[in-house]
């Protein structure tokens, strides 16, 4: 998290390394090793740009073949056509590899898990056919007698590790500053449960975009600067899958999701496979391939998470210190004075709503209206179309009839996250947490779509645990949390960006009666608090103490509204709950 | 010869070759299918499968040929045929040793059911296979040698004096084969006890324990199967086509494409789904230059994928 700290730490850790890196340069004179020390950081730098989008939103990328060879081609047929220098060639090829990810991005995000890994391999093959194609297999960059600077041409090879080290090292940074933003936190979140990062407001399609086009072009520098370094560009080698590969391997190798874990990886696999090739390559031609395999079957075996955080853990030294949790003005708490609600205003109006999966009707002409400032209970038996109703109101399904308006905007077409932005939180009834994240990192991320800022968002996040009552647990991760600490999380992470309207799908499912008890004071103060609550629950009981309203909803049909006392007494209502039997014996 | 004859002949042409050719991918289709679309094990390594179906064709054949016992127009689908035990142990140990360690049981419930870990197994597996295979075998490509290779049938004239069809021999017998080995295939899977065992504990493993399969088993001679039909379609591919080491990345976007618009979970569909990725690489030679063709799969795959996820024939089987 943003920590300054933590940051400091890193940008320390950064220049440590650089600093050794040039000592090994200056102490080695053999033109071999020095090769080397060129190529680690330009595979870095690929696995760095790889990391910023598969690492850390967990989409697997097999195609970062494409950008690599964009950029590679792009610079160099510049200075071959137009005798462009490759000081402008390699960010014109940067400029077309950021471009190549939003193309390639957009269509291919509509494709889920596998498909998505699939189709990113088509297109650097796509693009490796073409080249050929035009008559590319095989381009060469001239020596260059005049002005040979003008052109990043250097007779000392140090120049060109000068050069790759300071890319490697920019890389390493952007994605140091990624990592404690809240872009970066946003993709985790996606990795972790993309449904749940729209249901709290992340825009995952934008970050998602975003974090291809920066990969794009970090992966299109790496592609020119090899171009410069090798002298020579063919399909295979720039669109080739060893290179895809490379760019997963290094990074899955040093540990993925940190701007270490490529730098390891590279670090280590890079020269193992140059001097096995250097040794043995006469003999055994393909030995590279096989390594960088061998690495990876041993890897996903033995340690999937990579070595960066395989030796992390051993080394643990205690989590952080607790801060002490701040303290909060009633104004913090309150919703923001722009979506102030009267008390009796109509905040939610539920129009007609139906919605059909093929022959099934969940839900049959859903009519209600939600009033400021009151707990509303949506009760019903078990497949009367609770969930449905809520996710047609969220945004995850639109509906087949009818319409919804909040607040007199009418949210037909709206995604969940921009629901989410317009003031509507939800909480889901098989709690959908990020469980790598801590208690206070998960409600920052539903923060995120009210804060003006980072700052902003981690004082709102903190705001929304302490009023669940969760401040003593906020630094546990969410994987170790007791189903009631889940609950609460989950409601401080639906609360933290203040919302008007709150929707809460079965909270007290799978609570004990007690905890049961210990809920209802915190929905309460939540409602004095402003905010109006809808709530949905199967069992009748609990829910007759809570709420001031209550809908019944069976077979997708409203069969009933009204206070919970006269609701009860309903005849409809106890056929639907105990069947025609009792609902006669009821009537006695 | 009228204009609108050398159309019709050109068509004709690439529509026959484009069946010929969509069996033998049909059938390697079909192998990925039981791997992929039923077991729901991402293997990125069918390809190498494939190519090493074809080295053990060639090799076969060269023993053959020493041997003197086949003649050269038998002999080659014999030995494509025989691929088929030398790869089911393969893919029975490779199952054994690496791939059940991240499939089946264990994967439920784990990050993306396991897929994740899937891809980079068997992206390490394709690695080491194929440039395992640079070593052994060399880079120049080959071929498995047959006079039928050269040897084509006439179809017509089909109107007047003109449309002539030329229909490949070696191509003609090896989508023979491949339809005899598929039809083989889908009356042992839907109608031997041991074939439906083996659907059921890859289509639901934990259904299939309580039903008493061993799973574990199951899966690994499901995986073995999968991995000696695609061995299969390698050895017939290579009577016409001549490859490298490095040829399975050719052919693996070629059965991932099959198996998603057959639709994912159909062993039949597969196999139509691959007949038409043969028919769509040949017709597009009618207006792309021949080097894009394989291009112009990437492509159709990347459209099925987006937009007919559940396949051309396939029901909807998943709400997203």
């Amino acid at each position: 998290m943003g920590d300054r700290q933590s940051l400091n730490r890193s940008l320390t850790a950064i220049g440590v390394f650089v600093v050794v890196y040039v000592l090994v340069v200056l102490l080695i004179d053999n033109s071999y090793y020095r090769l080397m020390l060129t190529l680690v950081p330009i595979w870095a730098t690929l696995g760095l740009a790889w990391n910023l989008f598969s690492g850390y939103s967990g989409l697997v990328s097999f195609g970062h073949a494409s950008f690599f060879g964009l950029g590679a081609y792009t610079a160099t047929l510049l200075q071959i056509h137009f005798d462009v220098t490759f000081w402008f060639g390699i960010p014109c090829g940067m400029l077309v590899g950021g471009l190549a990810g939003l193309v390639i991005g957009w269509p291919t995000f509509r494709l889920q898990g596998v498909y998505f890994a699939l189709a990113m391999l088509a297109y650097p093959l796509a693009f490796l056919y073409l080249f050929e194609w035009l008559g590319y297999q095989e381009v060469s960059l001239p020596m260059k007698r005049e002005n040979a600077a003008y052109y990043m041409q250097f007779d000392d090879q140090r120049a060109y590790i000068a050069l790759t080290l300071g890319l490697m090292t920019t890389a390493m940074l952007i994605s140091l500053f990624v990592e404690h933003s809240r872009f970066g936190l946003s993709l985790v979140a996606i990795k972790q449960n993309e449904l749940a990062a729209e249901g709290v407001g992340i825009d995952t399609k934008r970050w998602k975009l975003l974090a291809i086009v920066l990969s794009g072009t970090i992966a299109a520098a790496a592609g020119g600067l090899y171009a410069k370094v090798l002298l020579v560009v063919t399909p295979p080698t720039v669109f080739g899958m060893i290179t895809s590969a490379q760019a997963l391997i290094v990074t899955l190798f040093g540990g993925v999701g940190t701007f270490w874990g490529p730098v390891i990886g590279a670090g280590f696999l890079i020269p193992l496979a140059e001097i096995l090739h250097g040794e043995f390559g006469h003999i055994l031609p393909g030995i590279q391939g096989v390594t960088f395999g061998i690495a990876i079957v041993i890897v996903i075996m033995l340690a999937p998470e990579g070595v960066f955080w395989k030796v992390r853990d051993r080394f643990r030294l205690g989590e952080g210190k607790a801060e002490p949790a701040p303290g909060f003005t009633a104004a913090e708490l309150a919703p923001p004075p722009d979506r102030a609600v009267t008390s009796g205003q109509t905040v939610l109006d539920v129009g007609g709503v139906s919605k059909r999966f093929g022959g099934l009707l969940a839900l049959n002409q859903v009519t209600f209206q939600v009033k400021a400032g009151e707990i509303l209970g949506i009760i019903g038996p078990n497949g009367a179309g609770k969930t449905t109703l809520f996710n047609v109101l969220n945004g995850y399904y639109p509906p087949s009839e009818g319409g919804v308006r909040f607040l007199e905007q009418d949210l037909l077409g709206l995604k969940p996250n921009r629901v989410c932005r317009l003031g509507i939180g939800r909480t889901f009834q098989i709690v959908r947490a990020f469980p790598r994240l801590n208690v206070l990192q998960n409600v920052v991320v539903g923060a995120f779509v009210r804060a003006e800022n980072d700052r902003a968002a981690r004082r709102m996040a903190e705001a929304a645990v302490a009023r669940v009552g969760l401040g003593g647990s906020r630094l546990k991760q969410a994987g170790g949390l007791t189903t009631k600490e889940l609950r609460l999380m989950e409601l401080a992470r639906a609360i933290a960006p203040r919302p008007t309207l709150l929707l809460l799908d079965e909270p007290l499912a799978g609570l004990g009666h007690e905890e049961v008890e210990e809920l209802f004071p915190i929905l309460q103060r939540l409602r004095a608090e402003g905010i109006t609550i809808v709530i949905i629950e199967h069992t009748m009981q609990a829910m007759v103490r809570l709420v001031d309203r209550m809908v019944v909803l069976d077979h997708g049909m409203v069969i009933a509204q009204g206070a919970p006392a006269a609701v009860t007494r309903d005849p409809a209502v106890i056929e639907a709950y105990l069947g025609k039997k009792w609902a006669a014996h009821a009537q006695n | 010869m009228s204009e609108l004859a050398i159309v019709a002949e050109s068509v004709l042409q690439a529509l026959s070759a484009g069946l010929l050719i969509g069996c033998i991918y049909g059938l390697m289709c079909l192998g990925l299918s039981l791997i992929f679309g039923i077991m729901r094990v991402i293997n990125f390594a069918q390809g190498e499968f494939l190519m090493l179906g074809m080295y053990f064709a060639f090799y076969a054949m060269a023993a053959f040929g020493a041997l003197g016992i086949l003649g050269p127009l038998v002999g080659p689908f014999v030995a494509a045929l025989l691929a088929a035990p030398a790869l089911f142990v393969f893919g029975y140990l490779l199952h054994l040793l690496l791939v059940r360690r991240v499939t089946g049981v264990r994967a439920v419930g784990t990050e993306g059911e396991g897929h994740y870990a899937q891809l980079i197994l068997t992206l390490g597996i394709s690695l080491i296979v194929a440039n395992g295979s640079l070593v052994a075998f060399g880079s120049f490509p080959q071929v498995v040698k047959t006079p039928l290779s050269s040897t084509a049938w006439e179809l017509g004239p089909l109107y007047g004096d003109f449309v002539l069809v030329f229909v490949n021999q070696a191509r003609a017998w090896s989508s023979l084969v491949s339809i005899a080995a598929a039809i083989g295939l889908v009356l042992f899977m839907s109608r031997s006890a041991l074939g439906k065992s083996l659907l059921a504990a890859a289509d639901n493993p934990e259904a299939a324990i309580y039903m008493g399969i061993d799973v574990d088993r199951a899966h690994r001679i499901a995986f073995a199967i999968g991995t000696a039909v695609t061995a299969v379609a390698g050895g017939l591919v290579a009577t016409y086509y001549p490859f490298q080491p490095y040829v399975g990345i050719e052919f693996v976007i070629i059965m991932y494409a099959g198996v998603v618009l057959g639709g994912i979970g159909s062993v039949s569909g597969a196999f139509l789904g691959g007949l038409s990725i043969g028919l769509v690489q040949q017709l597009s030679t009618l207006v792309l230059p021949i080097q894009l063709q394989n291009a112009a799969i990437f492509v159709m795959f990347l459209l099925v994928v987006m937009f007919r996820p559940h396949g051309l024939f396939g029901r909807s089987a998943e709400r997203t």
